[in-house]
């Protein structure tokens, strides 16, 4: 591989981060090939030894941290002209209720997710309370001399221990669902910036 | 090596191979060579945290027709020398305690 060659590959590699870094990492390397031509290595050599673009872009992508990337994405790539300025304005009835609607999608998304995890949560409380509070019902019944009441209550009692614990382990695994799913709507919106890299 | 170590360790290295004369970046890798091996993105990554650090500044020179950047160390950045070899010490102490004890079940 020529020096061009693997400058450009390294380029093309890197698209999505800051321009500026970019710059200057291939001057870096820039560098450190000619350097190493200027010792007597050809060309290939020089290029060979300093490294496996792979290795250099994986290495370069791990040690910057994601602000910087997703700042080297947002940020505009070129000069706003004065129509571009017109239309934003004048669009700006249209899309930012667009860019609040997206918003509010997402946010009652977590919302629903989580109103879910906690009405399971409320129906566990619910059948603790009916479990504990069947045990007075059933001391009322036995002090009446009711024997079919206090049968009834004592079942109630232990039926509705068995749907805590049941209901209880189903909540509690809804909610370490609902936390994973959280966290994948998170990755996804942070990966529509970091997947441009590959590019 | 723990990576936290290693990182620390290469930064006083970079340190003391710019230590003397001002050099460049080939340079620094060949002069490290007989100790470790850099790659160049990890010098590159090393001399940007010393120079956002203030350990070091750079400067470019013309060379056979290129522009090549030599790096020179600060007062600052002899500080971390000169302190990195006080806290070895505090290391070497350490070590030794760790293979006393290692020795211990030979």
């Amino acid at each position: 591989m020529t020096k061009a060659e693997f400058l450009g590959q390294l380029r093309g590699r890197l698209f999505g981060l800051p321009p500026m870094e970019i710059e200057e990492r291939l001057m870096f390397y820039s560098e450190m090939i000619e350097d190493r031509i200027e010792e007597g290595l050809s060309e290939e050599e020089a290029v060979a030894e300093v490294g496996n673009i792979d290795d250099i872009v994986h290495q370069i992508i791990s040690e910057i941290p994601l602000s910087r990337i997703i700042r080297g994405n947002t940020a505009p790539r070129h000069k706003f002209k004065g129509w571009e300025i017109a239309l934003l304005i004048l669009g700006a009835p249209l899309w930012i209720p667009l860019v609040i609607a997206a918003f509010a999608v997402v946010l009652s998304l977590y919302i629903t997710l989580w109103a879910l995890v906690i009405s399971l949560f409320a129906v566990v409380l619910a059948l603790a309370l009916a479990a504990v509070c069947s045990i007075p019902a059933a001391v009322f019944y036995a002090r009446a001399g009711d024997i079919a009441g206090v049968v009834f209550f004592i079942g109630c009692s232990l039926a509705c221990t068995g749907m805590t614990i049941l209901f209880a382990i189903i909540s509690v695994l809804a909610a370490k669902g609902a936390a994973k799913l959280a966290q994948k709507i998170m990755s996804s919106i942070k990966s529509a910036y970091i997947g441009k890299e590959g590019a | 090596m723990d990576i936290q170590i290693k990182r620390g360790l290469l930064d006083v290295c970079v340190l003391a191979a710019v230590k003397g004369n001002d050099t460049y970046g080939y340079q620094i890798i060949k002069d490290l060579r007989p100790c470790v091996e850099l790659s160049e993105s990890t010098l590159y990554t090393i001399l940007k945290r010393l120079e956002a650090g203030g350990m070091i500044t750079v400067y470019s020179v013309e060379h056979e027709g290129r522009l090549r950047k030599y790096y020179h160390l600060t007062d600052k950045g002899n500080e971390r020398i000169t302190a990195f070899r006080r806290e070895w010490q505090e290391v070497l102490a350490i070590y030794n305690y760790i293979k006393g004890k290692d020795g211990d079940h030979d």
